[in-house]
């Protein structure tokens, strides 16, 4: 499976509060010691959740 | 490409104050995209505000911004229109801000409708003086002025904006993103007094006085709770217990109040 | 061409001379004896394509009242002292985030209800310190019909001039009284409108200070984008916590006033100039104050009268003046104390100061302040 989205984390919004974690259909991402980390690249789906539910835009979405 | 909200933000202001979790900045991106659908001209738009952790949004929007006094950004705001009916004017704030101190000019607002849009983040908390409870808590729950557990009924804005004369009265949360720049965009373009009233959360404050374990359990919890209109109607009274409805509660028409002055100046000068 | 009159009440005057500086925006609430200057303006104002509005309770009447003021409006706003109290925190607002607007307090006996149709000056001290914080105030006490008009308008000038709200203070009596108004030819009155900002948008700071200690106010919709706070903030209008750019901007804020005196401060001066007892008297009071002076001036007594059309900024500079000049300094007033305090702290104790206090509804009288003077002399 190949991604369908590149995901951009922008580390100095990030509070680390998991939300982008959570809701993330396919697991795409984890929380690392204070920010989000992108885990699992290739599982994205580009739904575009993390972004949309991210309160600090911190997470951009770029579809592939 | 991702969204570009940054066009819409002042350079230099982000990260914003919000806490880890904090539901504002879901509903701050919301109100972006809702502006560039209605495509608002930025030099033409007020973003008015009161005061409260929700009221720290106009900050961030490069447009013509006015962070008032506690309670008043919709008398403010009314002013605004009055003297400038093109104006695009958006009123934000909390709902201790708008409900409590600010509950009179609420309703005024509502009941004059006037061609504004009321976007109410309800997070059932006054957060930034620490927690203590505010007309949306609801009875029985923790704040730092009732730990023994609140004695205080709670108001529904939504009703209270339909009862109060709003003409465009809906609700989202902060869990259904995806949702909550349709209703904002729906409410600018509506003529007449919109409210938009969207649930989110307070995991710093409310959170954890209330055995939610984090930010998640409480969105999990706006998730659950979260019934379309639609969906409602379809469902029985007992299946709706404890339910929230969410969607566009309310929309109709109804003269609008700087049209009507507009009219009420052709009387004045003879026309 | 005969110049156009009217008798009309102080609060009618109030209305058409804020009309004549180009008011466009009246929001208020109903209170006694304040509601004429908001009934002529809710008939006026449509007419020349002005707003009016009657908000849901005075506080909400300030608030729309700012929100007009930034669209580039000019706005007044009419109430008296329980709508005064309410409105104070805004007050406060206006000061700090530095919007031109006019207030009108048509004072009535207090505290609280009080009586309502009762005259008082007993919101005089309350126009300055009513407002929490540190700041400036401008407070004109015109004492006729043709006064109230044109302190109106010279009001809306001091507002636009230095950007800040402006209180007009009368009395039910100036209010309620009528009197012969001639109304100005356009042109014949300055009339002044706040500077718009020379410089291009992306360089515009609502609060940039280097050019003058009044910084030039955009209005909203007219292609500045800006923020505007109650919060302590810089010059770029954004909340701040640097103490040195917050003391800067505090200073600032009150200097701007006081180092403008001249231009702010009007007074009348009746007979002092071999004044040896002098009445500091103002509004309804000081037209029995001039009875008085003359009736004492035929008893050969050397009276004369201060009357601050400026009250605040307190006249300091003159009133210590006439402290040394003159043996004692009385001061009718319809309250229990209020401007002789300023009056005494002026005078560092080189002339007698004396008060005439009245609450009980009825105005002050020649006969006693004629008792007062020769008592004191």
């Amino acid at each position: 499976m190949s991604a369908k989205a590149e995901i951009e984390i922008i580390e100095k919004y990030c509070k680390g509060c998991s939300i982008c974690v959570e809701f993330c259909p396919t697991k795409v991402l984890e929380m690392g010691a204070f920010v989000v980390e992108v885990a699992n690249a290739d599982a994205c789906i580009a739904c575009n959740q993390c972004e949309l539910r991210c309160p600090d835009f911190a997470i951009k979405v770029h579809k592939l | 490409m991702a969204y570009d909200y940054e066009k819409s933000i002042r350079p230099g202001k982000l990260p914003h104050i919000w806490c880890p979790g904090c539901g504002h900045g879901i509903v701050m991106k919301g109100l972006i995209r809702a502006m560039d659908t209605c495509e608002l001209d930025r030099d033409n738009t007020a973003v008015v505000s009161g005061i409260g952790c929700a009221s720290r949004l106009p900050g961030y929007l490069d447009t013509c911004t006015l962070h008032t006094a506690h309670g008043r950004a919709a008398a403010f705001a009314t002013g605004i229109k009055m003297a400038k009916p093109d104006m695009n004017v958006i009123v934000v704030g909390g709902d201790g801000d708008g409900t409590a101190i600010g509950g009179n000019h609420f309703i005024h607002a509502c009941r004059r409708n006037i061609d504004m849009t009321y976007v109410i983040m309800n997070n059932s908390i006054y957060g930034m003086t620490g927690g203590q409870f505010s007309p949306c808590t609801p009875t029985g729950a923790k704040a730092s002025t009732t730990v023994y557990g609140n004695p205080d009924p709670t108001f529904d804005i939504s009703k209270l904006a339909i009862g109060a004369g709003a003409t465009f009265v809906a609700r989202g949360t902060a869990y259904h993103a995806v949702q909550i720049d349709k209703l904002i965009a729906e409410g600018i373009r509506h003529k007449g007094l919109a409210v938009i009233e969207i649930l989110d959360d307070c995991p710093t404050t409310y959170g954890r006085r209330n055995k939610f374990r984090s930010v998640i359990d409480m969105m999990k919890r706006l998730k659950e709770t979260a019934v379309p209109v639609t969906a409602a109607a379809k469902m029985t009274e007992e299946q709706l217990e404890g339910k929230v409805l969410t969607g566009v509660l309310y929309n109709t028409e109804k003269p609008e109040y700087t049209e009507q002055y507009a009219k009420l100046i052709k009387r004045a000068q003879g026309a | 061409m005969a110049k156009k009159v009217a008798l009309i009440q102080g609060n009618e005057a109030c209305a058409q001379g804020a009309l004549y500086a180009g008011c466009s925006f009246f929001a208020g609430y109903p209170i006694t004896p304040s509601t004429e200057v908001a009934e002529v303006m809710s008939i006026e104002l449509p007419k020349i394509g002005g707003k009016f509005i009657q908000m849901e309770d005075e506080i909400g009447a300030i608030a729309a009242l700012i929100g007009a003021a930034l669209t580039g409006a000019k706005a007044l706003d009419s109430t008296s002292g329980p709508g005064m109290s309410l409105k104070q925190e805004l007050l406060g607002y206006a000061c700090i985030a530095e919007i031109p607007c006019v207030i009108v307090n048509v004072q009535r006996g207090g505290p609280s209800t009080g009586m309502p149709t009762g005259p008082s000056q007993s919101d005089m001290q309350q126009a300055m310190w009513g407002t929490h914080g540190d700041h400036a105030a401008i407070v004109l006490t015109p004492a006729s019909c043709q006064e109230i008009y044109e302190e109106t308008v010279r009001a809306f000038n001091l507002a636009e001039k230095y950007r800040m709200p402006v209180q007009i203070q009368l009395d039910e009596i100036c209010a309620h009284m009528r009197e012969k108004v001639e109304y100005a030819e356009p042109g014949e009155l300055e009339v002044i409108d706040r500077e718009a900002p020379s410089v291009p948008p992306e360089e515009y700071k609502p609060y940039d200070a280097s050019k003058g200690l009044v910084p030039p106010l955009a209005s909203f919709g007219s292609g500045y984008r800006y923020h505007v706070t109650g919060l302590n903030k810089a010059a770029d209008g954004f909340p701040t916590t640097k103490a040195e750019l917050v003391d800067a901007e505090e200073r600032r804020q009150i200097d701007k006033i006081m180092l403008n005196q001249e231009d702010i401060q009007k007074n009348e001066e009746y007979l002092l100039d071999d004044a040896e007892v002098i009445l500091f008297a103002y509004g309804s009071t000081s037209r029995s104050a001039r009875y008085a002076v003359n009736e004492l001036r035929k008893d050969g007594v050397k009276a004369g009268m201060f009357r601050p059309l400026t009250m605040w900024p307190f006249p300091e500079k003159r009133v210590a003046e006439l402290a040394d000049q003159a043996g004692a300094i009385v001061c009718p007033e319809m309250n229990l104390g209020q401007m002789v305090r300023e009056v005494e702290r002026v005078a560092k104790g080189n002339c007698t100061v004396a008060h005439i206090g009245r609450v009980d509804g009825e105005p002050i009288n020649p006969g006693q302040i004629i008792d007062k003077v020769k008592e004191v002399l």
